[in-house]
């Protein structure tokens, strides 16, 4: 098939036809490998690059130990993030649609995670030596779902009320084991024994972050810390570094749709916005065969800036 | 009979004769360059794969001292201050250089797989790029991942590609998506060797020579690679006084 240019076939001359000049491939590319160089080494001696330590369980704890309860009792009373998240990890809900497509849905449940169980219950369960805590499990372990929920609902919703969601602060109520639990919970993530109960208690090698990732993004400390760092998703995040440093501005155009409506209000943000730079990037991959598109460069006149009058004429 | 024979059944000759289809010798470094190729727009190409091999040294190094080092040694995040910013260099090189060959429509002349190569290289790029953020193993890593999650769960690909496991993450970044990033790379410059650098968008179409009509230099063999003309007349012979690109 012969391809086309503004609608016609494409009369592109063939390159070797027009007049040349020496040109050295090899130098140029030493030197570009020369300054390139320069210019990395200089950028990094002078602006070095950013390090913002990593929020361990055990600093999360000390730093913000309500928050750390009140996670806790999210996880057992189901309701946090991770809790009703749905398909990588749960059933807890449908998930993010595209348009009719449950694409969230679909991928199922692959990495699953019992929040309650696999991120508060099977650590508290390796502890040893503490006969409150051995008893609050087994009357968490012996009551029934509803009773369960109840009771850790009620905890989560008086921290809620209490001052700056003080454990010590809360009102008297019927919360069953919870508030041992939660305590519990509090205890070992400030020993710093949690994160290796998350992630390598089952296995010597620990590589993979999922649990602990997910009981700190549950959690409303690292958002803090990053809203702070102007990183929430509102804010560029996806495409900013801590501090001031350049991140990753190339992804700018998939964390502007994040800004704008309908997106920013959607709850199906993600999918769509997935969907919609699909899309994009398909077209951007198959500019070359796209009408209208493929001839835009002819008409926007840019290219006279790059080649001066005298070279569009080929040799005869 | 011999030399025929030897052809047809080699696959050593089949695989050079492929070759040298895909790029003729001369093409693949030539010493001369169309007249029009008289633009600062045409070292960002070579400036990317410059930045590319500065991201590769500086990458081989923190491979070679662990995933880790860089928060506990000096020297050791001096070598990643060199990754990141020739990490920054590269996509300012390549974003300049694709926003050149847009306004070139640099895909025309058949050269809609050079255009494609470089698109997918660069999307290639922004996700090797992505899984090394997420492999700095500090604050900024837990937080993309924690907020990568969503997009990639949303669409049903956050189990296979799982930006919460650090070891899956790392993996991708330091061998999967560079050599295949790098692959990209080497198709996207055959390519351009291939097919010359674009002429200008207002060149105009030259007059097929007649026949019989004399070369500028005696020549021993034509170019093999003259592409077809577009009403469908047989390639203008390239001539060899002239293969530069």
């Amino acid at each position: 098939m012969t391809p086309r240019w503004r609608g016609r076939p494409d009369q592109t001359p063939d390159s070797h036809l027009f007049p040349t000049r020496p040109y050295d491939l090899v130098k140029e590319f030493v030197v570009a490998v020369a300054v390139l160089g320069v210019l990395t080494i200089g950028l990094a001696a002078v602006l070095s690059s950013p390090d913002h330590k990593a929020v361990s369980l055990q600093s999360w704890a000390v730093a913000a130990p309500a928050d750390v309860v009140a996670t806790a009792t999210a996880e057992l009373a189901g309701t946090s993030t991770s809790a009703g998240y749905g398909a990588p990890y749960n059933k807890a809900s449908s998930g993010q649609q595209l348009g009719p497509l449950p694409l969230q849905r679909w991928g199922g449940v692959r990495i699953p995670v019992d929040s309650a169980r696999d991120l508060v219950l099977e650590p508290l369960s390796s502890v040893t030596g503490d006969a409150g805590l051995s008893a609050a499990l087994a009357q968490w372990n012996n009551a029934g779902a509803d009773q369960r929920t109840g009771w850790a609902s009620s905890y989560a919703d008086a921290l809620a009320a209490a001052p700056d969601g003080d454990p010590a602060q809360v009102k008297a109520g019927d919360y069953g084991p919870v508030p041992t639990l939660a305590d519990r919970f509090l205890t070992l993530a400030r020993s710093g024994g949690l994160e290796g109960l998350l992630t390598s208690a089952k296995t010597f090698y620990g590589s993979d972050e999922t649990k602990p990732l997910l009981l700190l993004t549950d959690g409303a400390y690292l958002e803090s810390q990053a809203r702070a760092d102007h990183l929430g998703g509102d804010q560029w995040g996806m495409m900013n570094e801590t501090n001031n440093y350049p991140g990753q501005p190339w992804m700018w155009l998939y964390t502007f749709w994040y800004q704008i409506p309908p997106f920013s209000s959607s709850g199906n943000a993600d999918a769509l916005v997935w969907g919609l730079m699909a899309v994009l990037t398909l077209g951007f991959i198959l500019i070359p065969w796209l009408p209208g598109l493929r001839s835009l460069p002819k008409y926007l006149g840019v290219h006279r800036l790059i080649w001066r009058a005298g070279a569009t004429t080929a040799a005869r | 009979m011999l030399n025929r024979d030897r052809q047809q059944g080699s696959w050593t000759v089949g695989l050079r004769e492929r070759l040298s289809r895909t790029v003729p010798p001369g093409q693949v470094l030539p010493d001369r360059q169309p007249a029009y190729v008289a633009s600062w727009i045409y070292v960002f190409g070579v400036a990317t794969l410059a930045a590319f091999l500065w991201i590769i040294a500086s990458g081989t190094v923190l491979v070679l001292k662990g995933a880790t080092w860089w928060h506990t040694s000096s020297i050791g995040h001096f070598v990643n201050s060199t990754h990141l910013w020739s990490v920054e260099l590269f996509f300012f090189c390549m974003v300049v250089h694709l926003w050149g060959k847009f306004f070139m429509a640099a895909w025309r002349g058949r050269r809609g797989l050079t255009w494609a190569t470089g698109a997918v290289a660069f999307i290639g790029s922004i996700g090797t790029a992505f899984t090394g953020y997420l492999s700095q193993t500090n604050f900024d890593s837990q937080w993309i991942a924690g907020q990568a999650k969503d997009g990639l769960n949303s669409v049903g690909v956050g189990a296979e590609f799982n930006v919460l496991n650090t070891g899956q993450m790392l993996l991708w970044h330091v061998m999967l998506l560079p050599l295949v990033v790098g692959v990209l790379i080497v198709l996207h410059v055959i390519l351009v060797r291939r097919h010359g650098v674009v002429p200008p968008i207002d060149a105009e179409l030259p007059a097929a020579p007649p026949l019989d009509a004399p070369l500028r230099e005696p020549v021993a063999q034509r170019e093999p690679l003259a592409p077809a003309q577009p009403d469908g007349r047989a390639g203008t012979p390239a001539r060899p006084d002239r293969v530069t690109t």
